[in-house]
């Protein structure tokens, strides 16, 4: 029986080692699976690579993680966002390493880490910047530069409801980045807010296939990242 | 005799309202963060504009009534919008491949500085203790067939933002079409950058004093 429904997000990350690189869907806290990125702060891995496109705010969730000084390195497109203070300071100090990307480029070298596609070419970034010491070649008379897919060792990510199998669909805006990186890690660890029966999802309207899911953790009732920060909540509570 | 140094042109309003009236029926359409989300408030009666946002919305509609955000339902810029009745949802990938497949028609985005050929910074100063953040800005204008760049026509110093090059890193190389400011309509063209339209009580030679490239007339 296939069965990947884990009791509890303690459980679910269990297995995180040091060093690992982790894809942490969420745009700003729109999909952000805090409750997992706090079991993992009580789990305790660190040296951490973490992909995902903001650095968290406040003192919980991403921002959290990176103030236990759990990440070694981040691969995003915007590191600074209203009430992100933890990821500057540390920066600044130069305590912790980034790798900028652009957005959609970002969410396409997951696309492509997950699609079993190495590396491809891209118009953005050209003449920038970003695209220095990157190899680039012409097609049909326009520049493109070269960049890597990235796969992870672990995906976290929110969803709306799942079933056993692993099969997922999100809320509105907060699906983002969630459904490239279930395709791009060995495990992908999900939080949902319902777990369903089997049956339940359509499958015309399943998002993600069960088969890019390896576990799967009930979280009913998520914190609202933008109401802790503006609590002044720090995590661990 | 009127200060010139004191015009202040167009306002923020009234320069979105020129930059809605550009924008054509059908239209799918980016608005960045910033005085480019006032564009949404003036598209003519009649016409139909669709608004993409790269966080995974296309038909976002206004911001919601108080008590009825919803913090899955955001915006590039992170702020509460609503979904409009057709509107529909997509991940990241489907989102960038819609920009970079120039599926989208048209995008709206603030400016640092443009330069005579069109070249865009709006992501960076280059400053050494900056902490540098792009965003979605480089896929925008590798990708949207059109680019508009709204932004006030002057720093705050008095320096012009329309210069002959961009001085702070690149968004873009020759990606602007468009730029709208407290001053004037320019058409960015292979031919240079030409004055389409001026705000009233400016003239040519003032608008050519406060900016840092040779403009041409029509």
């Amino acid at each position: 029986m296939i069965n990947k429904i884990i009791n509890t997000p303690a459980e679910a990350v269990a297995d995180v080692f040091d060093g690992a690189t982790i894809m942490i869907s969420g745009f700003g806290e729109a999909g952000s699976p805090i409750e997992l990125i706090h079991a993992l702060i009580d789990q305790g891995a660190k040296d951490l690579t973490i992909v995902s496109n903001n650095t968290g705010s406040g003192n919980v969730g991403l921002a959290s993680l990176i103030e236990h000084k759990r990440v070694k390195k981040m691969i995003c497109s915007f590191p600074r966002t209203a009430n992100s203070t933890v990821f500057p300071e540390l920066y600044t100090k130069g305590e912790i390493e980034l790798e900028l990307v652009p957005q959609g480029t970002l969410a396409e070298r997951i696309r492509a880490g997950g699609a079993g596609i190495p590396a491809f070419y891209t118009p953005t970034s050209v003449d920038t910047p970003l695209a220095e010491g990157k190899e680039t070649r012409v097609f049909n008379n326009e520049k493109y530069v070269m960049e890597y897919g990235i796969k992870a060792d672990f995906s976290f990510v929110k969803c709306q409801s799942a079933d056993r199998y692993g099969n997922l669909v999100y809320n509105k805006t907060a699906r983002n980045f969630g459904p490239v990186m279930c395709t791009a890690a060995k495990t992908t660890i999900v939080q949902a807010k319902n777990v369903v029966e089997l049956g339940a999802l359509d499958p015309e309207c399943v998002v993600t296939p069960g088969i890019f899911v390896q576990k799967v953790v009930e979280v009913s009732n998520p914190a609202d990242e933008s109401k802790l920060v503006a609590e002044n909540r720090r995590y661990p509570w | 005799m009127v200060e010139k140094e004191m015009i202040k042109g167009w306002d923020k309003n009234e320069m979105a309202q020129k930059a809605a009236l550009d924008i054509p029926d059908g239209a799918y359409v980016n608005l960045g963060i910033g005085m480019p989300e006032l564009v949404a408030g003036f598209v003519p009666e009649g016409r139909e504009v669709i608004y993409h946002t790269e966080n995974g919305l296309l038909g976002m509609g206004p911001t919601p009534e108080p008590g009825k955000e919803d913090p899955e339902l955001i915006n590039a810029g992170k702020k509460n919008v609503t979904a409009i009745k057709g509107a529909c949802y997509f991940h990241h990938a489907d989102s960038f491949t819609m920009i970079r497949g120039k599926h989208i028609d048209v995008c709206v985005l603030g400016a640092l500085q443009v330069s005579q050929e069109g070249d865009l910074a709006n992501w960076s100063t280059g400053a050494k203790d900056a902490i540098p953040a792009v965003g979605g800005a480089m896929d925008l204008v590798a990708g949207v067939k059109t680019i508009f760049v709204i932004t006030k026509h002057i720093t705050k110093n008095g320096d012009p933002k329309i210069v002959s090059n961009c001085t702070y890193p690149l968004t873009g190389k020759q990606v602007v079409d468009r730029i709208y400011t407290n001053y004037a309509i320019i058409d960015v063209t292979e031919n240079g950058l030409f004055v389409k339209e001026m705000a009233p009580g400016v003239d040519f030679d003032f608008l050519q004093k406060h900016t840092g490239a040779k403009l041409n007339r029509y």
